[in-house]
């Protein structure tokens, strides 16, 4: 945000800079600590995550099996999550939106960087000192079917927090998981059947259900929907925005559906190979997308509306996502992209804010789409299949 | 295809899981066949290719004046591939894994004629991943699936599919497997080649989107039943069956500016214990008395005669949103709603096992 300015202006100076939103923090190049969120805000924030990186070492066959790469899933990657709020994730597979969940909810230990929950520090704590913080961080799994175990009973399923965590026993817990199920929408008399008697949607109330038990301030729901039918999908979808309504919950919802991710999120990070390639409030990004990939993926995204897919043009991308164990050089996207110059290919561009956007509407390109702009004319238009 | 039903007997009782469904396409053409899971829209297409086993299939599925259901596994080998191809969901799982993609692509060639000789057919399968977008394709023959990305795989499977020249290709679910941006070329990639060819293509989808992208007629299905047929425009702009209606509703849309969707309540029904009368009124948010108890037919709404709706409703209750919420305060009374909605919860939790009604 300050790059555009040149000079850093920190803190409250600035009256705009409001970020109770779920905002987005600049991930500054060379790693500094990223900062763009003013003192005043801080009361709001409910996660922050800065720099974060994970790599998964690539071992070799041989005997050692010595190191022999990385696969950068996630790679420098800055964000913030707002009380009550609800920050999109999108990207295609293997983009790194489900380990960057998992590094924020302490699930996998992370290369470098740091997760903060409500100012503390959270960043690879040891098991123990974990505890606290994972009641109050909870996940929502994409396979309704996977993620439940099919010889346990929905009631020990869902009563299992109360269990770790020592809290209510006996009859109030009995109670308190068929107050659960009921909040929910499951009937309360069926504490003691298996998931196996459930169907797809109802599975996903018992998963949703689980995570409510401990009254989390942060749910992370990894595709929640991608596994339901669409009809059973908008149920699930107003069950978890009438969850967040009463409970005031905070939500990092990951997910492929563009559409899916603009109904329920109040700002947008979309991926790319491991980096942010653009960041900001929901309508900003989805009116007007600056970085190519951006435009693509929503131009990809076909819309149940007939005439609109006549009208609008395509931005077909060549190619398939890159590996990311060798990402490509400068910005990861360049391969794929319609605009690419030479300049791409050498210097990672960083994510900052164009000129004419919203202060908290950033993008990680060289060359951003202005508005008005064809990019269906361009080079990537002319190649589409034939090569 | 006319009045097909397939039923399978399983230990829990009949499926009926396709209960007669008409539709016919043209070369060139393309059907869009929409429902959600369970709906019967693969299982349809698969028992027309004898691909459905341990079905019992009736009624009539003409290609080309021969009907298919009648044929000897022989003759039908001889349809299947040559004449009719499938593509699959799955990319990974239809191709052999152990098999060069090229040696696949030649099996396929040679099993339909022999007279083709290897080094013939090899040359045709360099030719067909070229068409199909496969960089340097004269290499890639030789590589396994396992080193084929998602989106180069089902290209590999449209190259199979195109080997023979089919006169109708069925792709069930074609692009579900694939992100976004791969989706969009292998969707313009069948376009194009239907374009150029001619063929016929049948798209089964659950996917409104894609339908809206490439169909030209529309088929949704609900309980193994047409719901709803009609052009694409009919079914977006015009629906009928409040189950198409639902649908269309219960999508996440930018230009509804609506903080909360509208689902469709309920489950969908088990194809072994179907609802009585019409297969949506437990679901339904129209329902009157006779949906309780007769089921409806196709029957033809509007003047253009293609469109056709399985419901009661009267055909002026076409089109979305606001003039059917009028007709809903009309057409039913108060404590019969909820009577339905009452059913509705009572099917949903009702217990395996205590079945009851199958009209």
């Amino acid at each position: 945000m300050n790059a555009a300015g040149g000079g850093r202006h920190r803190r409250s100076s600035n009256p705009q800079l409001d970020l109770g939103a779920s905002g987005i923090t600049r991930a500054a190049p060379g790693r500094e600590p990223a900062a763009a969120v003013p003192d005043g805000a801080d009361d709001d924030v409910l996660v922050r995550v800065e720099n974060l990186v994970k790599y998964f070492p690539v071992r070799g066959g041989g005997l050692i099996r010595r190191t022999v790469g990385h696969v950068q899933a996630v790679d420098d990657v800055s964000l913030t999550i707002g009380q009550g709020r609800t920050l999109g994730l999108v990207g295609e597979t293997g983009c790194g939106k489900s380990t960057l969940a998992r590094c924020i909810a302490g699930l996998i230990p992370i290369t470098s960087g740091t997760v903060s929950f409500e100012g503390h520090d959270i960043t690879n704590l040891p098991r123990r000192q974990m505890q606290p913080f994972r009641r109050e961080i909870q996940m929502i799994f994409q396979d309704p079917y996977g993620s439940l175990n099919p010889r346990r009973r929905v009631g020990a399923i869902i009563g299992d927090a109360f269990a770790i965590h020592k809290m209510a026993t006996g009859e109030t817990r009995k109670r308190a998981v068929q107050d659960l199920m009921e909040r929910v929408g499951l009937n309360p008399e069926h504490y003691n059947r298996f998931p196996a008697e459930f169907s797809g949607g109802q599975r996903q109330r018992i998963g949703v259900a689980r995570a409510l038990a401990l009254r989390p301030k942060l749910i992370i729901c990894d595709e929640p929907v991608s596994a339901l039918d669409v009809s059973i999908q908008a149920q699930v979808l107003n069950l978890l925005s009438d969850l967040q309504d009463e409970f005031g919950l905070s939500y990092l919802f990951i997910a492929h559906d563009l559409e899916v991710v603009r109904h329920v999120s109040d700002s947008v990070i979309v991926m790319y190979l491991g980096k942010i390639a653009e960041a900001g409030p929901k309508n900003a990004v989805y009116d007007a997308p600056r970085h190519p990939y951006t435009a693509a993926l929503l131009s990809a995204a076909p819309a149940a509306d007939p005439e609109s897919a006549v009208a609008r043009r395509r931005i077909i991308l060549t190619g398939d996502v890159p590996s990311p164990i060798d990402p490509p050089s400068g910005c990861r996207f360049h391969p794929r992209c319609p605009k690419a110059e030479p300049l791409c290919a050498e210097q990672e561009p960083p994510l900052e804010v164009k000129l004419g956007d919203p202060y908290s509407h950033m993008t990680a390109c060289h060359f951003p789409v202005q508005a008005g702009e064809d990019l269906a004319a361009a080079r990537g238009q002319d190649t589409r299949g034939a090569r | 295809m006319t009045n097909l039903a397939v039923t399978f007997a399983t230990a829990d009782g009949l499926v009926r899981a396709v209960r007669g469904v008409s539709f016919s396409v043209d070369s060139g053409r393309t059907l869009g066949i929409v429902g959600e899971s369970g709906s019967g829209k693969t299982v349809l297409t698969q028992s027309l290719l004898g691909l459905a086993p341990g079905g019992e299939i009736t009624g009539r599925a003409l290609f080309d004046g021969q009907d298919l259901l009648v044929m000897s596994p022989d003759q039908l080998r001889a349809v299947r591939g040559a004449q009719i191809a499938v593509i699959f969901q799955d990319p990974l799982t239809s191709l052999h894994p152990l098999y060069r993609v090229g040696w696949q692509i030649v099996e396929m060639i040679r099993a339909h004629d022999k007279s083709v000789t290897k080094a013939q057919a090899r040359e045709h399968a360099v030719e067909l991943l070229g068409r199909v977008g496969i960089p340097r394709p004269a290499q890639r023959v030789n590589d396994y699936p396992h080193q084929f990305s998602g989106g180069m795989r089902q290209r590999a499977m449209i190259a199979m599919a195109l080997s023979l020249n089919p006169r109708l290709i069925i792709a069930d679910e074609p692009t579900t497997a694939l992100d976004a941006t791969v989706q969009a070329q292998i969707l313009e990639l069948l376009l194009r080649l239907q374009r150029e060819t001619g063929t016929a293509l049948i798209m089964i989808t659950h996917d409104l989107g894609v339908v809206a992208d490439i169909a030209d007629d529309v088929m949704v299905m609900y309980a193994g039943r047409a719901a709803e047929k009609g052009s694409k425009h009919d079914i977006f702009y015009e629906p009928h069956h409040p189950y198409t209606k639902g649908l269309l509703e219960s999508i996440p849309n930018s230009s509804a500016a609506a903080d909360r969707l509208k689902p469709i309540t309920g489950q969908p029904p088990s194809l072994i214990r179907l609802p009585r009368g019409c297969a949506f009124h437990p679901r339904c948010v129209y329902v009157m008395d006779r949906c309780l108890t007769d089921e409806p037919t196709l029957a033809a709404v509007g003047a253009a005669g293609q469109h056709a709706s399985a419901c009661w409703l009267p055909a002026s209750a076409a089109g979305l949103a606001g003039a059917a919420e009028e007709l809903r305060n009309r057409t039913v009374s108060e404590g019969r709603h909820q009577a339905a909605a009452r059913v509705a919860e009572e099917i949903a939790h009702r217990p395996e096992g205590e079945g009851s009604v199958v009209a």
